[in-house]
């Protein structure tokens, strides 16, 4: 599988290629979205929602192999769309990739301007909770 | 105060667009790369060359602290301070300016009655009532009043069609009754409420009514006589005018006999260390340096909307609004929340399988201003069991062309989930 940064410059290109056109950059966006795996229902509850977004948006983790997969899913396209990103570059990564890893495409991708600076805070915090849970489970390795 | 050009012949009938549209500065831009559609006039409308003319000139030619000068500025500036303060009172048709106070907007007007009259008339177990309608700003400050002094809040319910439930108003009406508080236009779904009638039958049990006039003095003929209201609050940047200027009318009675709402200068009579004796109204109840600048900007707001007059404003606002509910309708998912038969041009609504943010955000992305979420009226959507809807809102320098890309981006919209 890809490293963490091969998938960013990917990302980092295929935007490129949309320009500076507000209104494809986010219909594309939601389409990635859209092709996120079905998140069961039964998993939408308060224990799975990350604070600190202003949509509703549910995680969970499962630890395979010593590789963290993540599922998600929000009450809005648009998050859907920025968490399928951030589940295309860390799902299926080490623990430690995923703690040190440098999530520059973010900002090469000019997200900031397309979502605006609350939903950026947003974007931290579903970054930060990832981080979270591999730093967990690396201390339950560690254990 | 500079003589800008009259507005002739904008008004012969039809409000002359291209003419209007050409005194709003700000809609003439480009927004992610199209012309920009401003469709948040409920949050905000947009302001004229006069009003931001008139705010320039205050402060290049005569800033000045009003009351009490002894020099020339000081004197000009108060005069055109209280020249504003007549026109706000044949504005609302008030039968004398002292009537009129400056807040900094709708929310302070109402907390200011909140704090002064509820202080001292609400009593353990009187009844306030407002509606399902009400923004929070016409909730919250009743609930401040009513958990200080052990009083009622009783909420009229609404129907389906985002009408209030007039009998059960009725119902609710008691001797026990010592205030009204209701909204004339919500903001959320644009109903206008019979508030004529509410009013009067208010006062049959002795209470007193306030009316919430946010969103319907751009919009309706708001004649505080006829209406027989107590009280009127409304924001002066609703009305093409400032941020930071609000207006609370009230009965002459009643503000005299109202204790003052903050201690400071300009509300005084007399200090000693021993008695302060309160100024009359409306300084009352204006105590500190007010919002000057932009109070004498709101003045050029109002003359603009005589220049047009609000029957020609409601007429060509009905139009937009009639043909973006007819155009809308045809939108595959699209879900109108709020059909009472009298409305002001607010257009809500929800597209099926997708959120209100969603549709807000690929509105702007094609460079159309639209408002998302609950409005501030968390209650009415509860009542709905909906998150919140999006919101378009038009105001007479907006266009059928306007609404036509309105229509033109709901449909592709749509299509991702329809």
């Amino acid at each position: 599988m890809a490293g963490i940064n091969s998938i960013q410059e990917e990302i980092i290109s295929e935007f490129e290629i949309l320009g500076d056109d507000k209104e494809s950059t986010i219909y594309y966006i939601m389409e990635l979205g859209d092709q996120l795996p079905e998140f069961p229902e039964e998993e939408k509850k308060e224990d799975n929602i990350i604070k600190g977004c202003q949509s509703k948006v549910w995680l969970t983790t499962t630890l395979d192999g010593g590789k963290v997969c993540f599922q998600a899913d929000s009450n809005t396209d648009i998050t859907k769309g920025l968490i399928s990103l951030l589940i295309r570059v860390l799902s299926g990564k080490t623990t430690s990739e995923i703690i040190n890893a440098n999530l520059y495409f973010i900002e090469k991708i000019g997200m900031g301007n397309i979502i605006g600076s609350q939903r950026s805070n947003g974007l931290s915090a579903m970054i930060k909770q990832m981080k979270l849970f591999a730093i967990a489970y690396q201390a339950k390795i560690n254990a | 105060m500079i003589d800008l050009e009259p507005l002739n012949n904008l008004y012969s009938g039809i409000i002359a667009e291209n003419k209007i549209r050409a005194l709003f500065p700000i809609l003439h831009q480009e927004v992610n790369g199209k012309p920009l559609v401003y469709f948040d006039n409920a949050a905000t409308t947009q302001k004229p060359i006069q009003v931001i003319e008139a705010l320039k000139n205050y402060y290049e030619v005569d800033n000045s602290n009003i009351h009490r000068g002894a020099h020339t500025l000081a004197s000009r500036a108060t005069d055109y301070f209280e020249q504003t303060r007549n026109l706000v009172k044949e504005f609302i048709n008030a039968p004398s300016s002292e009537e009129v106070i400056f807040t900094k907007g709708t929310t302070e007007s109402i907390n200011l009655v909140a704090s002064t009259f509820g202080r001292k008339f609400i009593k353990q177990g009187d009844e306030i009532i407002i509606s399902t309608l009400e923004h929070h700003s016409n909730i919250v400050p009743w609930q401040m009043l009513c958990e200080e002094k052990g009083a009622i809040l009783k909420i009229i319910p609404i129907h389906d069609n985002g009408e209030l439930d007039l009998e059960a108003y009725k119902n609710l009406l008691s001797d026990k009754t010592k205030l009204v508080a209701v909204v004339h236009a919500s903001n959320a779904l644009g109903t206008i409420n019979p508030v004529k009638e509410m009013i009067e039958q208010a006062h049959e049990f002795g209470a007193k009514f306030l009316l919430d006039g946010a969103q319907s003095t751009a919009h309706l003929d708001v004649n505080v006589q006829d209406l027989n209201c107590d009280f009127l609050a409304f924001s002066a940047h609703k009305v093409y005018g400032p941020t930071g200027v609000g207006i609370l009318y009230g009965k002459r009675e009643l503000l005299e006999s109202m204790p003052p709402y903050q201690g400071g200068g300009e509300m005084i009579k007399e200090v000693t260390f021993a008695k302060t004796t309160y100024n009359d109204i409306p300084y009352k109840f204006e105590a500190g340096t007010p919002n000057i600048g932009d109070v004498i900007a709101f003045g050029e707001a109002i003359r603009f909307i005589n220049q047009l007059g609000k029957p020609a404003i409601r007429e060509h606002e009905n139009q937009l609004l009639e043909h973006a509910s007819e155009r809308c309708a045809k939108i595959k998912g699209f879900i109108p929340i709020g059909t009472a038969r009298e409305k002001v041009s607010v257009l809500s609504f929800s597209i099926n399988n997708i959120h209100p943010f969603d549709v807000g955000l690929m509105l702007d992305a094609s460079g159309i201003a639209v408002r998302t979420g609950h409005h501030c009226t968390q209650p009415l959507m509860e009542r709905f069991k909906i998150e919140g809807t999006v919101r378009a809102s038009f105001a007479v320098y907006n266009t059928t062309e306007e609404v036509d890309r309105l229509v033109e981006s709901l449909t592709k919209i749509s299509k991702r989930k329809n």
